[in-house]
Protein backbone atom coordinates (compact mmCIF):
# COMPACT_ATOMS: atom_id res chain seq x y z
CA UNK A 1 0.00 0.00 0.00
CA UNK A 2 1.56 3.06 -0.89
CA UNK A 3 0.91 6.57 0.65
CA UNK A 4 1.14 9.54 -1.58
CA UNK A 5 2.33 12.84 0.21
CA UNK A 6 4.62 16.13 -0.45
CA UNK A 7 7.42 16.77 1.35
CA UNK A 8 8.26 20.73 1.87
CA UNK A 9 11.61 21.79 2.56
CA UNK A 10 10.81 24.88 4.97
CA UNK A 11 14.81 25.88 4.18
CA UNK A 12 14.36 26.56 0.66
CA UNK A 13 10.90 28.04 0.43
CA UNK A 14 10.91 31.82 -0.06
CA UNK A 15 7.08 32.38 0.04
CA UNK A 16 6.66 33.19 -3.51
CA UNK A 17 2.94 32.04 -3.44
CA UNK A 18 3.94 30.35 -6.76
CA UNK A 19 2.16 26.98 -5.70
CA UNK A 20 -0.67 28.82 -4.19
CA UNK A 21 -1.36 30.37 -7.74
CA UNK A 22 -0.64 27.37 -9.56
CA UNK A 23 -2.70 25.11 -7.60
CA UNK A 24 -5.64 27.55 -8.11
CA UNK A 25 -5.24 28.04 -11.68
CA UNK A 26 -5.17 24.13 -12.13
CA UNK A 27 -8.01 22.64 -9.65
CA UNK A 28 -10.43 25.84 -10.63
CA UNK A 29 -10.08 24.37 -14.31
CA UNK A 30 -10.81 21.01 -13.43
CA UNK A 31 -13.77 18.76 -14.12
CA UNK A 32 -14.66 18.75 -10.16
CA UNK A 33 -15.85 22.82 -11.04
CA UNK A 34 -14.81 26.31 -10.26
CA UNK A 35 -12.98 27.42 -7.01
CA UNK A 36 -14.99 30.53 -5.90
CA UNK A 37 -13.30 33.61 -6.04
CA UNK A 38 -15.58 36.71 -4.71
CA UNK A 39 -14.51 39.86 -4.98
CA UNK A 40 -10.72 39.63 -6.05
CA UNK A 41 -9.87 42.99 -6.58
CA UNK A 42 -12.19 44.15 -3.86
CA UNK A 43 -12.22 45.75 -0.69
CA UNK A 44 -12.70 42.31 1.22
CA UNK A 45 -11.39 39.58 -1.35
CA UNK A 46 -12.33 36.14 -0.55
CA UNK A 47 -12.24 32.54 -2.25
CA UNK A 48 -11.37 29.16 -1.62
CA UNK A 49 -7.99 27.78 -1.79
CA UNK A 50 -6.33 24.73 -1.21
CA UNK A 51 -2.81 25.63 -0.06
CA UNK A 52 -1.89 28.74 1.59
CA UNK A 53 1.51 29.89 1.99
CA UNK A 54 2.07 32.05 5.77
CA UNK A 55 4.73 34.12 7.04
CA UNK A 56 6.07 33.71 10.63
CA UNK A 57 9.37 35.20 12.50
CA UNK A 58 11.18 33.29 15.04
CA UNK A 59 13.04 35.12 17.43
CA UNK A 60 13.11 38.73 18.61
CA UNK A 61 14.42 41.77 16.52
CA UNK A 62 17.71 41.78 15.51
CA UNK A 63 18.45 38.04 16.11
CA UNK A 64 15.09 37.23 13.51
CA UNK A 65 14.70 34.27 11.43
CA UNK A 66 11.75 33.67 8.82
CA UNK A 67 9.90 30.86 7.75
CA UNK A 68 7.59 30.77 4.79
CA UNK A 69 5.22 28.18 5.26
CA UNK A 70 3.43 26.47 2.81
CA UNK A 71 0.01 24.63 4.36
CA UNK A 72 -2.41 22.04 3.08
CA UNK A 73 -4.01 18.98 3.80
CA UNK A 74 -1.73 16.97 5.04
CA UNK A 75 -3.47 13.38 3.53
CA UNK A 76 -3.51 12.22 7.15
CA UNK A 77 -2.66 8.20 7.51
CA UNK A 78 -4.80 8.66 10.42
CA UNK A 79 -7.34 11.43 9.41
CA UNK A 80 -9.50 12.44 12.37
CA UNK A 81 -11.40 13.99 9.76
CA UNK A 82 -12.82 11.35 7.73
CA UNK A 83 -14.76 8.80 10.17
CA UNK A 84 -16.86 11.98 11.23
CA UNK A 85 -18.35 12.80 8.09
CA UNK A 86 -21.68 11.64 8.42
CA UNK A 87 -22.28 10.86 4.75
CA UNK A 88 -19.05 9.10 3.78
CA UNK A 89 -18.09 12.14 1.29
CA UNK A 90 -14.70 12.06 2.76
CA UNK A 91 -13.03 9.61 3.04
CA UNK A 92 -9.23 7.84 1.68
CA UNK A 93 -8.65 5.93 -0.79
CA UNK A 94 -6.95 2.71 0.08
CA UNK A 95 -4.55 2.34 -3.07
CA UNK A 96 -2.41 5.66 -2.36
CA UNK A 97 -3.86 7.07 0.92
CA UNK A 98 -5.22 10.55 -0.83
CA UNK A 99 -7.57 12.39 1.19
CA UNK A 100 -10.78 13.43 -0.87
CA UNK A 101 -14.36 14.57 -0.79
CA UNK A 102 -17.13 13.32 -2.71
CA UNK A 103 -18.32 16.86 -3.95
CA UNK A 104 -21.64 14.66 -5.17
CA UNK A 105 -22.46 13.77 -1.65
CA UNK A 106 -21.22 15.79 0.67
CA UNK A 107 -24.07 17.70 2.14
CA UNK A 108 -22.01 21.01 3.80
CA UNK A 109 -22.62 20.61 7.46
CA UNK A 110 -18.55 21.53 8.13
CA UNK A 111 -18.02 18.52 10.54
CA UNK A 112 -15.18 17.68 9.13
CA UNK A 113 -13.80 20.81 9.08
CA UNK A 114 -14.24 21.15 12.51
CA UNK A 115 -12.78 17.66 13.05
CA UNK A 116 -9.39 18.61 11.01
CA UNK A 117 -6.59 20.01 13.49
CA UNK A 118 -4.56 21.90 10.86
CA UNK A 119 -7.57 24.01 9.38
CA UNK A 120 -6.84 23.24 5.50
CA UNK A 121 -10.70 22.18 4.34
CA UNK A 122 -12.21 25.13 3.06
CA UNK A 123 -15.99 25.30 2.39
CA UNK A 124 -16.32 26.78 -1.08
CA UNK A 125 -19.06 29.47 -0.67
CA UNK A 126 -20.61 28.77 -4.11
CA UNK A 127 -21.00 25.18 -4.27
CA UNK A 128 -21.61 25.53 -0.45
CA UNK A 129 -19.06 21.62 -0.60
CA UNK A 130 -16.10 20.92 1.45
CA UNK A 131 -12.91 21.58 -0.77
CA UNK A 132 -9.32 20.81 -0.01
CA UNK A 133 -6.45 19.31 -1.32
CA UNK A 134 -6.24 16.53 -3.81
CA UNK A 135 -2.87 16.03 -4.74
CA UNK A 136 -4.11 17.03 -8.07
CA UNK A 137 -5.98 13.20 -8.47
CA UNK A 138 -6.47 13.88 -11.63
CA UNK A 139 -3.33 14.95 -12.71
CA UNK A 140 -0.86 12.14 -11.46
CA UNK A 141 -2.59 9.43 -12.86
CA UNK A 142 -3.04 11.02 -16.55
CA UNK A 143 -1.44 8.90 -19.26
CA UNK A 144 -1.67 11.67 -21.72
CA UNK A 145 0.61 13.82 -19.55
CA UNK A 146 4.70 13.35 -19.95
CA UNK A 147 5.49 11.37 -17.03
CA UNK A 148 7.48 13.81 -15.65
CA UNK A 149 4.65 16.45 -15.52
CA UNK A 150 2.44 13.35 -13.43
CA UNK A 151 2.99 15.69 -10.58
CA UNK A 152 0.67 18.10 -8.28
CA UNK A 153 0.70 21.57 -9.94
CA UNK A 154 2.35 23.12 -6.89
CA UNK A 155 5.34 20.70 -7.03
CA UNK A 156 5.46 21.28 -10.65
CA UNK A 157 5.37 25.48 -9.93
CA UNK A 158 8.14 25.76 -7.33
CA UNK A 159 10.84 27.67 -9.12
CA UNK A 160 13.22 26.71 -5.69
CA UNK A 161 12.22 22.64 -5.67
CA UNK A 162 10.83 22.89 -2.43
CA UNK A 163 8.39 20.78 -2.96
CA UNK A 164 8.89 16.50 -3.34
CA UNK A 165 6.33 14.64 -4.13
CA UNK A 166 6.23 10.76 -3.68
CA UNK A 167 4.97 7.55 -2.09
CA UNK A 168 6.28 8.20 1.56
CA UNK A 169 5.70 4.12 2.45
CA UNK A 170 8.31 2.86 -0.06
CA UNK A 171 11.26 3.42 1.99
CA UNK A 172 13.46 4.30 -1.05
CA UNK A 173 11.75 7.07 -2.73
CA UNK A 174 13.28 10.76 -2.86
CA UNK A 175 10.83 11.72 -0.26
CA UNK A 176 11.50 8.90 2.22
CA UNK A 177 14.98 9.41 2.08
CA UNK A 178 14.47 13.36 2.44
CA UNK A 179 12.19 12.68 5.30
CA UNK A 180 14.87 10.59 7.09
CA UNK A 181 18.23 11.89 6.27
CA UNK A 182 17.31 15.92 6.50
CA UNK A 183 15.20 15.49 9.84
CA UNK A 184 11.45 15.61 7.89
CA UNK A 185 8.55 16.22 11.02
CA UNK A 186 5.14 16.37 10.89
CA UNK A 187 3.17 18.78 12.43
CA UNK A 188 0.78 18.81 15.33
CA UNK A 189 2.30 15.33 16.26
CA UNK A 190 0.33 15.49 19.40
CA UNK A 191 -3.40 14.52 18.02
CA UNK A 192 -1.96 11.28 16.35
CA UNK A 193 -2.97 12.38 13.13
CA UNK A 194 0.27 10.83 11.22
CA UNK A 195 0.16 13.36 8.71
CA UNK A 196 1.65 11.60 5.44
CA UNK A 197 2.98 15.27 4.50
CA UNK A 198 6.14 15.88 5.81
CA UNK A 199 8.54 19.37 6.48
CA UNK A 200 11.84 19.63 6.08
CA UNK A 201 13.35 22.11 9.28
CA UNK A 202 15.23 25.31 8.34
CA UNK A 203 19.19 24.62 8.41
CA UNK A 204 22.21 26.77 9.24
CA UNK A 205 25.33 26.23 7.40
CA UNK A 206 28.30 26.86 10.02
CA UNK A 207 31.67 26.27 10.45
CA UNK A 208 33.01 25.99 13.93
CA UNK A 209 36.06 27.97 14.65
CA UNK A 210 37.94 27.51 18.23
CA UNK A 211 39.31 30.21 19.62
CA UNK A 212 43.13 29.51 19.07
CA UNK A 213 42.20 29.37 15.57
CA UNK A 214 41.90 33.01 15.82
CA UNK A 215 45.23 33.93 16.16
CA UNK A 216 47.99 32.85 13.64
CA UNK A 217 50.93 30.67 15.31
CA UNK A 218 53.31 31.72 13.18
CA UNK A 219 53.48 35.30 14.27
CA UNK A 220 56.72 35.54 16.94
CA UNK A 221 55.89 39.06 17.13
CA UNK A 222 52.31 38.74 18.09
CA UNK A 223 51.53 41.27 15.65
CA UNK A 224 47.86 40.74 13.88
CA UNK A 225 47.11 42.65 10.71
CA UNK A 226 48.51 43.23 7.54
CA UNK A 227 52.22 42.09 6.97
CA UNK A 228 54.36 44.56 5.66
CA UNK A 229 54.48 44.34 1.96
CA UNK A 230 58.33 42.60 1.39
CA UNK A 231 60.21 43.95 -1.48
CA UNK A 232 60.13 43.48 -4.92
CA UNK A 233 63.51 41.86 -5.65
CA UNK A 234 63.05 39.67 -2.14
CA UNK A 235 62.50 36.20 -2.53
CA UNK A 236 58.43 35.22 -2.64
CA UNK A 237 57.47 31.85 -1.06
CA UNK A 238 57.07 29.90 -4.50
CA UNK A 239 59.96 32.11 -6.40
CA UNK A 240 57.75 32.99 -8.71
CA UNK A 241 55.23 35.05 -8.28
CA UNK A 242 56.49 38.53 -6.67
CA UNK A 243 54.13 41.76 -5.88
CA UNK B 1 -15.75 28.23 16.96
CA UNK B 2 -18.01 30.39 15.59
CA UNK B 3 -22.02 30.19 16.74
CA UNK B 4 -24.30 28.91 14.07
CA UNK B 5 -27.61 30.08 14.97
CA UNK B 6 -29.20 27.27 12.96
CA UNK B 7 -27.11 24.94 15.54
CA UNK B 8 -28.05 26.79 18.69
CA UNK B 9 -31.35 26.58 17.51
CA UNK B 10 -31.28 22.93 17.17
CA UNK B 11 -29.95 21.72 20.00
CA UNK B 12 -31.85 24.11 22.33
CA UNK B 13 -35.24 23.00 20.68
CA UNK B 14 -34.62 19.31 20.77
CA UNK B 15 -33.46 19.65 24.33
CA UNK B 16 -36.72 21.37 25.60
CA UNK B 17 -38.55 18.82 23.80
CA UNK B 18 -36.97 15.58 24.87
CA UNK B 19 -36.88 17.17 28.67
CA UNK B 20 -40.76 17.90 28.35
CA UNK B 21 -41.17 14.42 27.02
CA UNK B 22 -39.28 12.56 29.66
CA UNK B 23 -41.10 14.70 32.18
CA UNK B 24 -44.60 13.01 30.77
CA UNK B 25 -43.15 9.71 30.90
CA UNK B 26 -41.78 9.95 34.43
CA UNK B 27 -44.81 11.55 35.59
CA UNK B 28 -46.92 8.70 33.88
CA UNK B 29 -44.34 5.73 35.56
CA UNK B 30 -44.86 7.29 38.86
CA UNK B 31 -48.73 6.70 38.53
CA UNK B 32 -48.27 3.38 37.53
CA UNK B 33 -47.44 2.54 41.14
CA UNK B 34 -49.79 5.12 42.42
CA UNK B 35 -47.17 7.07 43.45
CA UNK B 36 -48.61 10.54 41.52
CA UNK B 37 -52.64 10.34 40.62
CA UNK B 38 -53.30 8.95 36.60
CA UNK B 39 -54.00 11.97 34.59
CA UNK B 40 -56.11 12.49 31.40
CA UNK B 41 -54.83 10.78 28.62
CA UNK B 42 -55.36 14.28 27.09
CA UNK B 43 -52.73 15.86 29.50
CA UNK B 44 -50.52 13.31 27.61
CA UNK B 45 -51.46 13.34 24.05
CA UNK B 46 -51.19 17.16 24.05
CA UNK B 47 -47.60 17.31 25.94
CA UNK B 48 -46.58 14.67 23.62
CA UNK B 49 -47.98 16.97 20.84
CA UNK B 50 -45.71 19.97 22.21
CA UNK B 51 -42.60 18.10 22.70
CA UNK B 52 -42.71 16.92 19.15
CA UNK B 53 -43.19 20.30 17.84
CA UNK B 54 -40.21 21.36 19.81
CA UNK B 55 -38.21 18.78 18.09
CA UNK B 56 -39.58 19.12 14.98
CA UNK B 57 -38.59 22.91 15.23
CA UNK B 58 -35.13 21.47 16.17
CA UNK B 59 -35.03 19.16 13.29
CA UNK B 60 -36.07 22.12 10.66
CA UNK B 61 -33.45 24.45 11.88
CA UNK B 62 -30.80 22.27 11.87
CA UNK B 63 -31.51 22.36 7.77
CA UNK B 64 -30.79 26.10 7.95
CA UNK B 65 -26.97 24.61 8.94
CA UNK B 66 -26.59 22.69 5.57
CA UNK B 67 -24.87 23.60 2.31
CA UNK B 68 -27.19 21.22 0.32
CA UNK B 69 -30.09 20.34 2.70
CA UNK B 70 -31.70 18.38 -0.36
CA UNK B 71 -29.05 15.63 0.03
CA UNK B 72 -29.44 15.37 3.98
CA UNK B 73 -30.85 12.34 3.67
CA UNK B 74 -27.34 11.10 3.01
CA UNK B 75 -26.14 11.84 6.47
CA UNK B 76 -27.50 8.21 7.51
CA UNK B 77 -25.08 6.50 5.95
CA UNK B 78 -22.18 6.70 8.03
CA UNK B 79 -23.91 5.91 11.46
CA UNK B 80 -20.76 3.50 12.36
CA UNK B 81 -17.96 5.81 12.88
CA UNK B 82 -20.06 9.55 12.57
CA UNK B 83 -21.54 11.03 15.90
CA UNK B 84 -23.22 13.42 13.79
CA UNK B 85 -24.51 10.42 10.85
CA UNK B 86 -26.33 8.23 14.21
CA UNK B 87 -28.18 11.54 15.74
CA UNK B 88 -29.72 12.19 12.63
CA UNK B 89 -31.12 8.84 12.82
CA UNK B 90 -32.02 8.61 16.81
CA UNK B 91 -33.94 11.83 16.12
CA UNK B 92 -36.67 10.95 13.73
CA UNK B 93 -36.90 8.18 15.96
CA UNK B 94 -37.14 10.20 19.05
CA UNK B 95 -40.00 12.29 17.11
CA UNK B 96 -41.69 8.99 16.04
CA UNK B 97 -41.77 7.29 19.48
CA UNK B 98 -43.25 10.19 20.91
CA UNK B 99 -45.74 10.89 18.13
CA UNK B 100 -46.45 7.16 18.85
CA UNK B 101 -46.63 7.83 22.49
CA UNK B 102 -49.15 10.32 21.95
CA UNK B 103 -51.40 8.78 19.35
CA UNK B 104 -51.93 5.73 21.80
CA UNK B 105 -52.71 8.24 24.49
CA UNK B 106 -55.13 10.09 22.52
CA UNK B 107 -56.78 7.33 21.29
CA UNK B 108 -56.39 5.12 24.60
CA UNK B 109 -54.95 2.06 23.18
CA UNK B 110 -53.67 -0.77 25.23
CA UNK B 111 -51.99 -4.03 24.52
CA UNK B 112 -55.54 -5.16 24.23
CA UNK B 113 -55.07 -4.38 20.19
CA UNK B 114 -52.21 -7.08 20.16
CA UNK B 115 -54.15 -9.56 22.28
CA UNK B 116 -52.65 -9.53 24.88
CA UNK B 117 -54.09 -8.80 28.65
CA UNK B 118 -51.78 -7.44 31.42
CA UNK B 119 -54.19 -6.04 33.56
CA UNK B 120 -51.50 -2.54 33.63
CA UNK B 121 -53.34 0.77 33.08
CA UNK B 122 -51.53 2.08 29.81
CA UNK B 123 -49.47 -1.23 29.56
CA UNK B 124 -48.87 -0.11 25.20
CA UNK B 125 -47.99 3.67 26.38
CA UNK B 126 -45.89 2.20 28.76
CA UNK B 127 -43.85 0.62 26.66
CA UNK B 128 -43.88 3.11 23.54
CA UNK B 129 -42.67 5.51 26.01
CA UNK B 130 -39.55 3.34 27.63
CA UNK B 131 -38.75 2.83 24.03
CA UNK B 132 -38.89 6.36 23.81
CA UNK B 133 -36.96 7.47 26.58
CA UNK B 134 -34.27 5.41 25.60
CA UNK B 135 -34.11 6.94 22.25
CA UNK B 136 -34.79 10.44 24.09
CA UNK B 137 -31.25 9.27 26.14
CA UNK B 138 -29.56 8.68 23.10
CA UNK B 139 -30.05 11.43 21.24
CA UNK B 140 -28.52 13.53 24.25
CA UNK B 141 -25.60 10.84 24.19
CA UNK B 142 -25.80 11.36 20.19
CA UNK B 143 -25.45 15.81 20.70
CA UNK B 144 -23.14 15.85 23.28
CA UNK B 145 -20.70 13.07 21.67
CA UNK B 146 -20.66 15.23 18.40
CA UNK B 147 -19.10 18.06 20.29
CA UNK B 148 -17.32 15.72 23.01
CA UNK B 149 -15.35 13.52 20.17
CA UNK B 150 -13.05 15.64 18.93
CA UNK B 151 -10.29 15.62 21.02
CA UNK B 152 -8.23 18.56 19.73
CA UNK B 153 -11.24 20.94 21.08
CA UNK B 154 -10.04 20.84 24.32
CA UNK B 155 -12.87 22.44 25.87
CA UNK B 156 -15.86 19.90 24.31
CA UNK B 157 -13.77 16.81 24.80
CA UNK B 158 -14.73 15.33 27.88
CA UNK B 159 -17.62 13.10 29.72
CA UNK B 160 -19.46 17.41 31.12
CA UNK B 161 -20.42 17.85 27.36
CA UNK B 162 -22.49 15.15 27.36
CA UNK B 163 -23.64 15.33 30.80
CA UNK B 164 -24.39 19.13 30.83
CA UNK B 165 -26.58 18.39 27.24
CA UNK B 166 -28.43 15.79 29.57
CA UNK B 167 -29.61 17.69 32.40
CA UNK B 168 -29.83 21.54 30.79
CA UNK B 169 -32.28 19.93 27.94
CA UNK B 170 -34.18 18.00 30.58
CA UNK B 171 -34.36 21.04 33.11
CA UNK B 172 -35.52 23.10 30.63
CA UNK B 173 -37.94 20.84 29.65
CA UNK B 174 -38.77 19.90 33.56
CA UNK B 175 -39.24 23.74 33.78
CA UNK B 176 -41.95 23.59 30.78
CA UNK B 177 -43.87 20.87 32.03
CA UNK B 178 -44.46 22.74 35.18
CA UNK B 179 -45.88 25.55 33.55
CA UNK B 180 -48.20 23.16 30.86
CA UNK B 181 -49.48 20.95 33.83
CA UNK B 182 -51.08 23.72 34.99
CA UNK B 183 -53.82 23.26 32.59
CA UNK B 184 -53.94 19.74 32.00
CA UNK B 185 -52.70 17.98 35.99
CA UNK B 186 -52.63 20.00 38.82
CA UNK B 187 -51.61 17.28 40.42
CA UNK B 188 -48.44 17.42 38.92
CA UNK B 189 -47.58 21.08 38.85
CA UNK B 190 -45.68 20.66 42.38
CA UNK B 191 -44.24 17.26 41.45
CA UNK B 192 -42.43 18.39 37.84
CA UNK B 193 -41.85 22.00 40.06
CA UNK B 194 -39.49 20.20 42.19
CA UNK B 195 -38.08 18.08 40.01
CA UNK B 196 -37.31 21.18 37.29
CA UNK B 197 -35.56 23.00 40.43
CA UNK B 198 -33.76 20.12 41.25
CA UNK B 199 -32.42 19.11 37.78
CA UNK B 200 -31.61 22.73 37.44
CA UNK B 201 -29.56 23.16 40.19
CA UNK B 202 -27.06 19.34 39.36
CA UNK B 203 -26.86 21.39 36.06
CA UNK B 204 -25.82 24.26 37.77
CA UNK B 205 -22.92 21.87 39.19
CA UNK B 206 -21.89 20.33 36.10
CA UNK B 207 -21.74 23.52 33.85
CA UNK B 208 -20.13 25.11 36.86
CA UNK B 209 -17.80 22.51 36.23
CA UNK B 210 -17.08 22.66 32.54
CA UNK B 211 -16.60 26.14 33.22
CA UNK B 212 -13.87 25.78 35.72
CA UNK B 213 -12.59 22.98 33.74
CA UNK B 214 -12.10 25.46 30.87
CA UNK B 215 -10.72 28.09 32.43
CA UNK B 216 -7.52 25.82 33.36
CA UNK B 217 -7.13 24.16 30.28
CA UNK B 218 -4.01 23.47 28.83
CA UNK B 219 -3.70 23.73 25.55
CA UNK B 220 -1.80 20.77 24.06
CA UNK B 221 -0.96 22.77 20.33
CA UNK B 222 1.31 25.72 19.97
CA UNK B 223 2.58 27.73 17.22
CA UNK B 224 5.78 25.70 18.22
CA UNK B 225 3.79 22.21 17.12
CA UNK B 226 1.49 23.84 14.79
CA UNK B 227 4.95 25.09 11.97
CA UNK B 228 7.27 22.66 14.30
CA UNK B 229 9.95 25.32 15.17
CA UNK B 230 10.94 24.90 18.61
CA UNK B 231 11.25 28.53 19.81
CA UNK B 232 9.64 30.11 22.53
CA UNK B 233 9.14 33.48 20.78
CA UNK B 234 7.38 33.00 17.14
CA UNK B 235 5.46 35.29 15.21
CA UNK B 236 2.70 34.76 12.81
CA UNK B 237 3.48 38.01 9.83
CA UNK B 238 1.09 37.11 7.30
CA UNK B 239 -1.72 33.71 7.29
CA UNK B 240 -1.20 33.86 3.11
CA UNK B 241 -5.00 36.06 2.59
CA UNK B 242 -5.29 39.57 2.75
CA UNK B 243 -9.21 38.94 3.10
CA UNK B 244 -11.44 36.84 4.77
CA UNK B 245 -11.47 32.93 4.02
CA UNK B 246 -13.72 30.57 5.55
CA UNK B 247 -10.78 29.40 8.30
CA UNK B 248 -11.11 33.09 9.35
CA UNK B 249 -15.12 32.95 9.60
CA UNK B 250 -16.17 29.56 11.05
CA UNK B 251 -13.48 29.17 13.80
CA UNK B 252 -13.69 32.27 15.76
CA UNK B 253 -16.67 33.82 17.47
CA UNK B 254 -15.44 37.52 16.32
CA UNK B 255 -17.12 39.33 18.94
CA UNK B 256 -15.28 41.89 21.91
CA UNK B 257 -13.49 40.09 25.22
CA UNK B 258 -16.54 42.10 27.21
CA UNK B 259 -19.53 40.43 24.85
CA UNK B 260 -17.91 37.21 25.66
CA UNK B 261 -17.52 37.20 28.83
CA UNK B 262 -20.49 38.74 29.58
CA UNK B 263 -22.38 36.25 27.50
CA UNK B 264 -20.66 34.03 30.42
CA UNK B 265 -22.53 36.08 33.21
CA UNK B 266 -25.44 36.48 31.40
CA UNK B 267 -25.98 32.98 30.74
CA UNK B 268 -25.45 31.63 34.65
CA UNK B 269 -27.93 34.22 36.05
CA UNK B 270 -30.81 33.33 33.16
CA UNK B 271 -30.62 29.61 33.42
CA UNK B 272 -30.00 28.72 37.42
CA UNK B 273 -30.91 31.19 40.21
CA UNK B 274 -33.82 33.44 38.15
CA UNK B 275 -35.81 30.34 36.61
CA UNK B 276 -35.34 28.43 39.72
CA UNK B 277 -36.77 31.44 41.89
CA UNK B 278 -39.59 32.23 39.29
CA UNK B 279 -40.59 28.65 39.41
CA UNK B 280 -40.40 28.80 43.77
CA UNK B 281 -42.40 31.78 43.41
CA UNK B 282 -44.85 30.17 40.66
CA UNK B 283 -45.51 27.22 42.60
CA UNK B 284 -45.79 29.10 46.08
CA UNK B 285 -48.44 31.73 44.82
CA UNK B 286 -50.03 29.40 42.16
CA UNK B 287 -49.32 32.22 39.49
CA UNK B 288 -49.26 30.45 36.00
CA UNK B 289 -47.16 33.94 34.44
CA UNK B 290 -44.57 33.29 36.80
CA UNK B 291 -44.19 29.45 35.89
CA UNK B 292 -44.27 30.40 32.28
CA UNK B 293 -41.97 33.08 32.50
CA UNK B 294 -39.52 30.82 33.99
CA UNK B 295 -39.54 28.79 31.26
CA UNK B 296 -38.96 31.60 28.44
CA UNK B 297 -36.39 32.94 30.70
CA UNK B 298 -34.40 29.59 30.90
CA UNK B 299 -34.90 29.20 27.33
CA UNK B 300 -33.71 32.42 26.36
CA UNK B 301 -30.83 31.58 28.90
CA UNK B 302 -29.74 28.82 27.25
CA UNK B 303 -29.81 29.91 23.61
CA UNK B 304 -26.83 32.05 25.12
CA UNK B 305 -25.56 29.04 27.48
CA UNK B 306 -25.03 27.30 23.87
CA UNK B 307 -24.09 30.68 22.36
CA UNK B 308 -20.94 30.79 24.80
CA UNK B 309 -20.35 26.54 24.68
CA UNK B 310 -19.41 27.42 20.77
CA UNK B 311 -17.67 30.59 21.29
CA UNK B 312 -15.27 29.22 23.92
CA UNK B 313 -14.28 26.29 22.48
CA UNK B 314 -10.65 27.34 20.73
CA UNK B 315 -9.63 25.53 17.99
CA UNK B 316 -5.92 24.83 17.18
CA UNK B 317 -6.16 25.72 13.49
CA UNK B 318 -6.87 29.25 15.24
CA UNK B 319 -3.23 28.86 15.61
CA UNK B 320 -2.30 29.49 11.91
CA UNK B 321 -4.56 32.30 11.75
CA UNK B 322 -3.30 35.42 14.04
CA UNK B 323 -2.09 38.00 11.77
CA UNK B 324 -3.90 38.93 8.31
CA UNK B 325 -0.27 40.28 7.29
S1 LIG C 1 -4.77 17.49 7.16
FE1 LIG C 1 -6.85 17.75 7.93
S2 LIG C 1 -8.13 17.45 6.11
FE2 LIG C 1 -6.13 16.60 5.61
S3 LIG C 1 -6.29 14.40 6.15
FE3 LIG C 1 -5.40 15.47 7.92
S4 LIG C 1 -7.17 15.92 9.22
FE4 LIG C 1 -7.99 15.46 7.18
S1 LIG D 1 -18.99 18.96 5.02
FE1 LIG D 1 -19.25 17.30 3.53
S2 LIG D 1 -17.34 16.15 3.63
FE2 LIG D 1 -17.45 17.42 5.48
S3 LIG D 1 -18.39 16.12 7.06
FE3 LIG D 1 -20.06 17.27 6.08
S4 LIG D 1 -20.79 15.93 4.44
FE4 LIG D 1 -18.76 15.14 5.06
Amino acid sequence: MSQLALVIDLNVCVGCHACVTSCKEWNTSGTAGYMSDDRPYGEDPTGTFFNRVQTFEIGEYPNTDTVHFPKSCLHCEDPPCVPVCPTGASYKRPEDGIVLVDYDKCIGCKYCSWACPYGVRELDEHQKVMKKCTLCVDRIYDQSLPEAERKPACVMACPTSARLFGDVHDPESEVSIAIRESGGFALMPEWGTHPANHYLPRRKTQITIHKDELVRADNPLKKEGKLPKPDINEPSLDDVTSW
Amino acid sequence: MHPAFSVILLTTLIGAGQGLFLALYTGESYSVVELLPPQSSQFYALGSAIAVVFLIGGLAASFFHLGHPERAWRSAAMWRTSWLSREVIVLPLVIGLIALYGLAHYLRLDLKIFGVETNVRGDLTLLIGAAGSLATFGLFICTGMIYACIKFLQEWHSPLTVINYILLGTACGFTLATAFAVYGAPDLVNFYGAWAIIITLAALVTRAASLIRNARIRHKSSLRTAIGVRHSKITQKSQGLMGGSFNTREFFHGTPLWFFRSVKWIFLVLVFPVPVALLLAGLLGHSLTLLYTAFVVQYAGLLAERWFFFAQANHPQNLYYQTVG
